[in-house]
């Protein structure tokens, strides 16, 4: 089944546009985004998982857990609900963080804005716009990661990954 | 401090001067010309374009010349690309986690 993958990248204007198609009810998907249970289940990319250490999913509340890599490296994950809409869409603002949600850098995190949608069919269609807030947010990714002649390792990779 | 592409990009002017390079090589004051802040402003961008190495110079006699190193700008694609790949997976995997809900 076509899932109308879209990823649509305006690095000047610092916003990232994902979309995609999920054979799944809105109502099923959106608990999938929401809830720590479910979250954990998809959101870490593989060999690594993602480890909750508290879900408060309210406006202000906040989604604190870790990506932890196979050798038990933990990558902390900072998730602040800015609007939710129930059911409809919900706006968080990330960043690194420590063990206890603190900021780890300057400056403010990226936000995103996430969408959803019913579309024919019974299925679902998710709608995800990453904005960097400032110059310096895109900097924390790069610091992370760039460097002259070199790559991204996957643990670069997945700190990356995180802050957003 | 550290430059990279993605503090060359940060800015509008430096966008714009990029867009110009693009295009061809000029020289300073050529590229100031389509600029309304003042000389030494834009001179300042083209400083920090020089040292993301998004920009080289080139120096003829008493002119220099900038060029658009394009090469340079991939390091944006090969970010993206991981970044594309990283929410396919996960959408992936979410998938499968749907189907068994």
């Amino acid at each position: 089944m076509m899932n109308n993958f879209l990823f649509d990248a305006d690095m000047a204007a610092k916003k990232i546009h994902v979309s995609r198609e999920f054979n799944a009810p809105v109502e099923k998907v959106w608990r999938a985004w929401t809830e720590a249970d479910f979250l954990e289940k998809w959101i870490a990319p593989k060999p690594w998982r993602a480890e909750t250490k508290t879900l408060d999913f309210t406006v202000g509340g906040v989604w604190l857990y870790a990506m932890v890599g196979t050798e038990g490296q933990r990558h902390w994950v900072y998730a602040q609900f800015t609007a939710i809409e129930d059911g409809r869409a919900f706006s968080s603002i990330g960043r690194f963080c420590d063990a206890d949600g603190n900021p780890v850098m300057e400056g403010p995190g990226s936000s995103r804005d996430t969408t959803f949608r019913a579309i024919e069919g019974n299925r679902t269609r998710v709608d995800m716009l990453i904005t960097f807030e400032e110059e310096s947010t895109i900097k924390m990714f790069v610091e992370g990661g760039f460097k002259e002649g070199t790559t991204l390792s996957l643990s670069q990779l997945d700190e990356l990954l995180a802050s957003e | 401090m550290r430059r990279d592409i993605f503090q060359a990009i940060a800015h509008p002017t430096r966008r714009a001067i990029l867009t110009l390079l693009v295009t061809g090589a000029m020289t300073p004051n050529a590229i100031a010309e389509h600029f309304n802040s003042s000389r030494q402003a834009v001179s300042k961008h083209i400083q920090i374009l020089t040292e993301c190495g998004v920009v080289t110079h080139l120096q003829t006699g008493r002119e220099i010349h900038y060029h658009f190193n394009p090469e340079k700008m991939k390091e944006i694609d090969i970010w993206l690309e991981r970044f594309r790949k990283m929410w396919e997976d996960r959408f992936d995997q979410l998938d499968n986690l749907l189907n068994n809900l």
